[in-house]
């Protein structure tokens, strides 16, 4: 018998059904239509133009979620053992950002982050500058060095061309920091952090301290507590960061456009692009979209599968 | 703050269409036009423009005077324009504010709404200048709002003068430049500093101002591609040249007296901005009275004063400069008139965008594409 409080999810349906599901299908019929209204793959026939992007993207999505885990999965880790009080004044400070509209906080790294910016003034005000020319200066000295002495032999020797770079700036005022991938890959850290933190965090604090209590009473190390049993429990709350961070990273648009300077597009401003830019193909757009969706799944998909075959395992 | 407005859009976008289709059905029915009647109590107007381009406080004033509601949107260039256009089904703005060459482009596509100019007085104090011209030449359609000339904007104190088109490409300023994010004026740019019209047809030319562009993207010579941006970028220093228009010069001079513009001796882009009435417009008669408001000389002088773009009110126009010391205490500066208000002699060196043919408008489209995605 249908339980009668299903009812209370009726609205949630619906709306899932109006903002998820139909855009959805709006998107898999425009990516398979001209713009006449008949069927076509032509579509997909381009997207061979859009290897690079699809590369850039998913290889900056994947170094800003590698930073997210190092960075996320130790201070979840730390969190989780530490008291009530403490736990609670922890995830404020890690909600308290996302408190304030992200397109704001994005916006607010431009003045951070360029050639005049506050970062810069510091770095100059504090001789940063001064000691990145001095060490560039070096660096050139040592690889002139290098050139004429050990080089030139080993050139001689194996009758190759190696040159060390010597042309390092040594009269740099600024460090180029803004509109560069790093500001992209920081934006998405920054952003994105929080998604990393709090389901492994959740996780860890819910573990059952009678498996650690267990293990170690079984001789293992706390080294290998952490190995065999803290670390794989936890992975459900790894997997959903991961998937969390890694999904719209891959996607963004007004990141890379704020802090990327739209020199070299993401997927995301390929799409945008599609759409607002110059070429209006919605056409092209939902194709390029729904190549990324499909990528993307299946990427979860292995991913969940591997991390099932490690939890059964540690259930075992 | 463009970014945040195009978020913005964005999701107006996707509301706009799902209400599109839901409401499509009352609407052809026929009941259309009482929703916006003079006598329902609830007038608007809808209006769509670039960003910081009017003088708020305009907007408060005609409310207050005709009891319209005004809801302001901004976008940041012709091509963006007309994409939301396109996706909110050509009924979503009742006033749009395009340039010279997106103005042919909607006329020819048979967008735009005949004026009546029974309703907009002010049209006469419009300089004959400034009326029938090439994107509207029986002047049916259109009311400028400004008009301006495109140049470099640089900082004395990093580029060596004159400055011409060479500069946007130049290698020894690498990582110093910001290109404009709108494929008419970058390859229009590339095309100047090739000494080619900004209007060529030819597929050869148009592929050589796009190599131009991308070799020096790959050079590195682009600190970003920009619209909106510039301003901060260009008022703090971390960029040494861009090119930009001439009004939004004058604004960033105000924050930064480093900076210097220039039209380059080899000629220009000059472009006249005018309001038009899209042809689906639901607030007709209220789109007439904000254009006649907007070309009173009292509006025409704010808005002078507070985007530094020139307005085609010839009265505005020759009085800006006493309205000027008036207002500050001080005289205008000759020179920084001549840079919003271009003499003549300036003008007969720029060249005026005309609207392209679709096939070029398609390669435009595939190559700024390209562009961004090859990096």
């Amino acid at each position: 018998m249908r339980n009668k409080l299903s009812w209370f999810a009726v609205p949630y349906v619906v709306w899932m059904a109006l903002f998820t599901v139909a855009p959805v299908v709006m998107v898999v019929i425009y990516a398979f239509t001209t713009s006449t209204g008949g069927f076509t793959l032509d579509n997909f026939a381009r997207m061979g133009d859009f290897a690079v992007v699809f590369a850039r993207s998913f290889q900056m999505a994947l170094i800003a979620t590698l930073i997210c885990l190092l960075i996320g999965y130790p201070l979840s880790y730390f969190m989780a053992k530490e008291g009530p009080s403490f736990q609670k004044v922890a995830t404020v400070l890690i909600m308290l950002p996302m408190w304030m509209n992200f397109l704001l906080r994005t916006y607010a790294w431009v003045s951070i982050l360029e050639n005049n910016g506050l970062l810069n003034r510091l770095f100059a005000a504090i001789g940063i500058i001064d000691l990145g020319n001095l060490i560039n200066g070096g660096l050139n000295s040592l690889c002139a060095w290098l050139n004429s002495g050990v080089l030139d032999w080993l050139n001689g020797m194996l009758g190759t061309e190696f040159v060390l770079n010597t042309a390092r700036a040594t009269d740099m005022t600024y460090f180029r920091m803004l509109y560069t991938q790093g500001a992209v890959v920081l934006g998405m850290v920054y952003n994105y952090l929080p998604f990393m933190v709090l389901p492994i965090y959740s996780v860890i604090v819910k573990l059952d301290n009678s498996l650690l209590e267990a293990a170690r009473d079984l001789g293992a190390s706390s080294s290998r507590v952490f190995r065999k049993v803290i670390f794989p429990l936890s992975l459900p709350g790894v997997l959903s960061g991961v998937t969390m961070v890694f999904v719209p990273s891959v996607s963004t648009f007004a990141i890379s456009k704020m802090l990327g300077g739209g020199t070299k597009l993401l997927l995301g401003d390929l799409i945008e692009l599609q759409f607002l830019g110059g070429a209006y193909n919605p056409y092209l757009g939902s194709a390029i979209s729904l190549v990324m969706m499909v990528i993307v799944v299946v990427c979860m998909y292995v991913m969940n599968r591997f991390g099932e075959g490690e939890e059964q395992a540690v259930m075992l | 703050m463009k970014k945040m407005i195009a978020l913005a859009l964005a999701c107006a976008l996707s509301a706009t269409l799902l209400a599109g289709c839901a409401m499509d059905d009352p609407q052809s029915s026929g009941a259309s036009e009482s929703t916006s009647g003079v006598g329902s109590g609830k007038r608007e107007v809808n209006i769509c423009s670039w960003g910081e381009y009017i003088d708020t406080s305009l907007i408060a004033q005609f409310e207050e005077e005709t009891g319209i509601k005004v809801n302001y949107q901004t976008t940041d260039s012709n091509e963006t324009l007309y994409n939301l256009l396109e996706t909110t089904g050509w009924s979503g703005f009742d006033v749009v504010v395009p340039s010279d060459y997106m103005i042919s482009q909607l006329i020819e596509e048979g967008r735009l709404a005949e004026l009546n100019y029974d309703n907009i007085p002010n049209f006469a104090k419009i300089d004959d200048r400034f009326k029938n011209l090439s994107y509207d030449p029986e002047n049916k359609y259109t009311v400028p709002y400004t008009w301006g000339t495109l140049g470099i904007i640089y900082n004395t104190q990093r580029v060596t003068e004159p400055v011409t088109w060479d500069l946007m490409f130049d290698p020894d300023h690498a990582g110093d430049v910001l290109m404009i994010r709108n494929s008419r004026d970058a390859f229009g740019i590339a095309l100047m500093s090739l000494g080619y019209s900004v209007n060529t047809t030819n597929e050869e030319e148009i592929r050589q101002a796009y190599e131009r562009v991308a070799q020096a993207n790959k050079d590195g010579v682009y600190q970003a591609f920009v619209m909106d941006e510039v301003f901060q970028l260009m008022e703090s220093g971390s960029a040494a040249a861009s090119t930009y228009y001439a009004g939004d010069y004058l604004s960033m001079l105000e924050a930064n007296p480093d900076l210097a513009y220039a039209v380059p001796e080899s000629g220009s882009n000059w472009f006249v901005d005018a309001m038009c009435v899209l042809k689906d417009a639901k607030n007709k008669d209220e789109a007439e009275e904000w254009i006649n408001f907007l070309c009173s000389t009292e509006a025409s002088l704010a808005n002078m004063d507070y985007i530094w773009y020139a307005s085609p009110n010839k009265e505005a126009l020759e009085k800006y400069p006493e309205y000027y010391e008036e207002t500050y205490g001080e005289p205008l500066d000759e020179e920084l008139y001549e840079i919003m208000a271009a003499p003549q002699g300036v003008l007969d060196r720029c060249e005026a965008y005309l609207v392209l043919p679709a096939e070029t408008r398609t390669l435009y489209n595939d190559l700024w594409t390209q562009l961004g995605v090859a990096g």
